[in-house]
């Protein structure tokens, strides 16, 4: 008979295995997976949020241009939600029954005991009903929020607009939660910390019937709700509008400046749209509209963030930087027939007196003269080198504002583009280039960009006669009083005033007797540059800038529109008829106006 | 032949020791798991279920000592009248048992005082087992043995089973695996491994596809072993059961109760709802993996203070051990209680007769059983089965009904060089 003794064995090693198994288990759980002990925070602790009001944007003259709305918005806490009747309550809402079902399972699938919203901005009937029956529902909540609201319908490009923080975010910044809103472009982006205050939050430990049953740790994670800081901006609002009007059904961008203070009085960005579209029920879809408008690219704020060729505006600075050098000065002339040429091509220029110098050169927008001077400042045997020559141009282009970015408070401002001379050095294959080979920059055409920000800046620039302040939109936080801490000084630059004179001169002369007589406003003394900047095989960039009175300057501005063609055609028009708007608050000239805002130049 | 020298050894102090220990454990870890505040250990009230374990605890001493000054040959000789006694019981909860928890399992003795006839039926099985195996002609028909002891075991399985306590139906299987040790063949214990994988991977693959797999596995084992007929028949065998059991799943699984099926569900990762089947598991899990290394103290476990996890300081008792001790407080209880079955084992070999060998067996396999199934359920190991943790967790009926099962082991054990 079999005594089986070799079992006995068997049963220890099972055991062992068994108790090894479990042990492991265990110190996984406890010891190496960090998940349980968060789980076991979003069991007890509970955050109760108080959540502060957005700030308001105000206009220069006290007109709110994003204020706020109540809006009430349907939530669920996951562990507590029991079902409903969905096709009644999506019918209620107005919205998709399926669409509203999976919102729930994903919501719910979250867990724990914070709120999720579900549907944002509830209709009237929905939040009455709600209300009244509140009983019938378990782990649904209606809470109320606020959301942006903009009664004057203008300015969406700078203000930009709030939505619910990204995971993204979430994960950057531990401020923000689930559901919170957050600024995403513009004024809302580039001062979301003052905006949005701070959350006032308590922290309560809970039991398993979500019942608070203390204060967690005595209140020390507690803190107080403050209210988001509101902001006073220099935007007129009633020039803006007008912007808004005036580039209807354009591709294009306006800036006005107060020289003065580098306030920003108008920044238009077109085709614009109504900022309210991006608030409410309706915002998911409005926003994949605009976003999925790949023609005209409404959303995208073309007046810092998109580089243009400026034209001949370009030659102002060209001028400046030779003046300052003393390659030129006021009595340098060149005669000019029909163009400069560069062994068999020619840059071509249109019929004007010749010979020019600097000022009439500025006033019938010569070609030939700036070519003639950048060819002498460039290739001038005091460099050695053309090279060298084009590094000090260059310097003097970015010291007027140009190739780098001038500081606004909007987010993503780009900085335009001026090419390094290495960058011709790897262009052209050679260290050996002459001016000629890259002549086209002496005009604001070829590689150079320029935002129109930089372009209004420029025009700023000249009507201080050599500084600046940089241009901003928010003169104050908090109170009207309490002054941007970020643009109180002034930039010099490093240019001789009387060098800017003969500028000015030739931008005055421009308008009573060159280039730019649209720009004429009566008893008003107006100095402006036209441009036309080469878009091919497209019709050319409309580019204007301006600035008055001469005497006192009031306001720069500058204004592009894209494929209208000469600078005198759409863009003069428009910046003279802000002028006018702005400086004697009536427009005289209404058929230019009526055509103005007529003219259609979107791609269809 | 064999001859009684009636010698009477100590008791196992090892055993009551570690008895003793986990009881303190058990009592601790219900007055944490139970805490309200304004008590303390000391608030004598019944309404407090501390205090009410503190007098299973007191009571099962006195039974234990009780027992093990007792008559060796009582057990034995007894066994089918202690077995039928607890039949009846059975038979009676079924009739006028109340219903507590989905489970037809208590006998309302008064008092607010309730019986579990249950938790005894395993201790009278695992006597009459003992004897029926023990029995001098047993081994010369082993087959006739065999099923005398299969029927013994079968018949509370199926009373139980119709109280809906599946948990601790599936606990006799232990003796199954205590019967190994006395010869039970090893394709028994193989056969049942297999067939367990079989029922859980026909959830989790598709059917067609298991089909494949088994038909393409049984092939390659015929093919190696194609020379020797008996083997292959046996695969035949196999192959044909674990067809039937695959296809016969489906109609099998709709017998079970619904929260059985998501509970298998649940922990097979098919279903997950935290706030539905899942949620005991998954507060078992927070509470336990939460603690850390050394727990967040006595009566500061967030999750257990709070009531988080349902049965607490019944089933789910070692949730608090885990929570407010950490890893060396579950460290601490899985040694004590291997320390235990080792030496219940290690007892159980020194027997002089095979009664007492069997029932130690069968002591320490219902124990393990216990253990590993209720451990295994609190980490997410195995599904959730409602059953006690031996001496820690709250209730009378199983404190008492362990209390028995060891302490009666612990008088055989006193007379191991005899014959019982």
């Amino acid at each position: 008979m079999r005594s089986y003794d070799n079992r006995k064995l068997f049963f220890v090693y099972i055991f062992i295995i068994a108790f090894i198994v479990l042990g492991v288990r265990i110190f996984y759980i406890q010891i190496i997976d960090p998940t349980y002990k968060t789980l076991a925070e979003k069991n007890t602790l509970r955050y109760v949020y108080e959540y502060p009001q957005r700030g308001t944007i105000y206009d220069a003259n006290g007109k709110i241009l994003a204020g706020w709305r109540p809006i009430y918005n349907l939530a669920i806490i996951p562990y507590e939600l029991e079902p409903f009747d969905t096709n009644y309550i999506a019918q209620l809402l107005d919205t998709d029954t399926k669409l509203l079902k999976t919102k729930i399972e994903k919501s719910k699938k979250m867990g724990g005991y914070q709120p999720v919203i579900v549907y944002e901005d509830m209709p009237d009937a929905a939040v009455s009903y709600f209300y009244e029956h509140e009983s019938e529902f378990n782990g649904i909540i209606v809470e109320k929020r606020y959301t942006r609201n903009y009664p004057l319908k203008t300015g969406a490009h700078f203000l930009g607009y709030i939505s619910e923080a990204s995971p993204k975010k979430i994960e950057e910044d531990s401020y923000y939660q689930m559901g919170d809103y957050v600024g995403v472009t513009g004024l809302e982006e580039f001062y979301e910390k003052e905006l949005r205050g701070h959350k006032g939050v308590k922290v309560y430990i809970a039991d398993v019937h979500n019942r608070i049953v203390n204060s967690y740790k005595n209140g020390q994670l507690d803190s107080t709700m403050i209210n988001g800081k509101d902001l006073y901006t220099s935007i007129d609002a009633d020039l803006q509008k007008y912007g808004e009007e005036l580039m209807q059904n354009k591709r294009g961008a306006i800036v006005a400046i107060n020289p003065q203070t580098g306030e920003i009085l108008a920044l238009v960005s077109a085709p614009s749209y109504d900022p309210n579209l991006l608030t409410g029920r309706e915002r998911n879809k409005n926003y994949i509209m605009l976003s999925n408008d790949n023609k005209n690219h409404t959303l995208y704020n073309r007046a810092t963030m998109t580089r243009y060729p400026p034209g001949s505006t370009f030659k102002l600075v060209n001028g400046l930087a030779a003046l300052q050098e003393n390659f030129i000065d006021e009595h340098t002339s060149f005669g000019c027939h029909g163009g400069y040429r560069i062994g068999s091509h020619t840059i071509g220029c249109h019929v004007h007196p010749t010979p020019v110098n600097i000022i009439s050169g500025i006033q019938h927008s010569c070609n030939t003269f700036f070519c003639q001077v950048f060819k002498v400042f460039v290739d001038n045997k005091y460099f050695g080198k053309s090279s060298v020559g084009y590094e000090r141009w260059r310097y003097y282009v970015n010291i007027l504002g140009f190739g780098v970015p001038l500081g606004v408070d909007l987010p993503n401002e780009y900085s335009g583009f001026v090419p390094t001379s290495e960058y011709y050095n790897r262009l052209k294959g050679t260290r050996n280039w002459k001016a000629d080979g890259i002549v086209s920059v002496a005009i604001g055409q070829g590689e150079i960009g320029a935002t129109p920000l930089q372009l209004a800046n420029l025009a700023a620039i000249i009507a201080n006669k050599g500084w600046y302040i940089p241009p901003h939109i928010v003169r104050a936080i908090g109170h009207p009083d309490s002054l941007n801490p970020k643009y109180k000084n002034k930039i010099v630059v490093p240019i001789n005033e009387k060098y800017f004179n003969f500028i000015v001169e030739g931008m005055e002369k421009a308008v009573t007797s060159g280039t730019a007589t649209i720009a004429q406003l009566p008893e008003i003394r107006v100095a402006a540059k036209t441009g036309t900047a080469q878009d091919p095989p497209r019709k050319s960039h409309s580019v204007f800038i301006a600035f008055g009175p001469v005497n006192n300057p009031k306001i720069a501005i500058a204004v592009l529109v894209e494929n209208a063609g000469w600078g005198a055609s759409y863009g003069g028009p428009i910046a003279s008829l802000m002028m006018e708007r702005y400086l004697t608050d009536t427009i005289k000239r209404i058929d230019l106006e009526n055509r103005m805002k007529a003219a259609d130049f979107l791609i269809k | 032949m064999q001859q009684n020298n009636n010698r009477k050894f100590p008791p196992d102090i090892i055993i009551i020791s570690i008895y003793i220990i986990l009881s303190i454990i058990g009592l601790i870890s219900i007055f944490s798991a139970s805490y309200q505040e304004g008590i303390n250990f000391f608030s004598l009230s019944f309404k407090y279920i501390h205090v009410k374990q503190f007098i299973w605890i007191l009571t099962g001493l006195l039974l234990f000592v009780l027992i093990i000054y007792s008559n060796p040959h009582l057990f034995s000789n007894a066994a089918e009248i202690f077995y039928g006694v607890i039949l009846v019981l059975l038979f009676l909860v079924l009739v006028i048992g109340a219903v507590v928890g989905g489970n037809r399992a208590w006998l309302d003795i008064g008092n607010g005082i309730r019986l579990q006839p249950s938790e005894f039926a395993k201790y009278t099985t695992a006597l009459l087992i003992s004897k029926i195996w023990s029995d001098s002609d047993a081994k010369r028909n082993i087959n006739k043995t065999m099923r005398n002891v299969l029927i013994v075991i079968a018949i509370p399985m199926l009373l139980i089973f119709l109280q809906k306590d599946i948990g601790t139906m599936l606990i006799f299987f232990a003796f199954i695996l205590a019967l190994y040790r006395e010869g039970l063949p090893s394709y028994v214990i193989f056969i049942g491994f297999w067939f367990i994988l079989v029922f859980i991977l026909s959830f989790l693959i598709k059917q067609f596809i298991l089909l494949l797999i088994l038909t393409a596995i049984t092939l390659i084992f015929i093919f190696i072993f194609r020379k020797k007929r008996k083997v292959i028949i046996r695969f035949v065998e196999i192959y044909v059961i674990s067809i039937i059991l695959i296809v016969g799943v489906n109609y099998f699984y709709k017998m079970l109760m619904p929260h059985h099926q998501e509970r298998i569900e649940v922990m097979l990762g098919l279903k997950d709802d935290p706030k539905g089947a899942s949620w005991n598991l998954r507060q078992s899990m927070i509470a336990i993996g939460s603690g850390g290394l050394t727990g967040k103290g006595f009566l500061q476990g967030s999750q257990t203070q709070m009531k988080f996890v349902p049965e607490q300081t019944t089933d789910f008792i070692f949730c608090a051990i885990g929570e407010e001790w950490g890893f060396i407080g579950a460290l601490v209880v899985l040694s004590l209680y291997l320390i235990l079955l080792l030496r219940i084992l290690k007892l159980a070999e020194r027997q002089r007769s095979i009664f007492s060998r069997v029932y130690g067996y069968s002591v320490a396999s219902l124990l393990f059983f216990h253990i590993f199934i209720n451990l295994g359920m609190t980490v997410g190991l195995m599904p959730v089965i409602g059953i006690p943790l031996p001496f820690i967790s709250y209730g009378g009926s199983s404190y008492w009904a362990f209390t028995l099962l060891l302490a009666t082991f612990v008088n055989l054990d006193m007379y191991h060089n005899d014959v019982i």
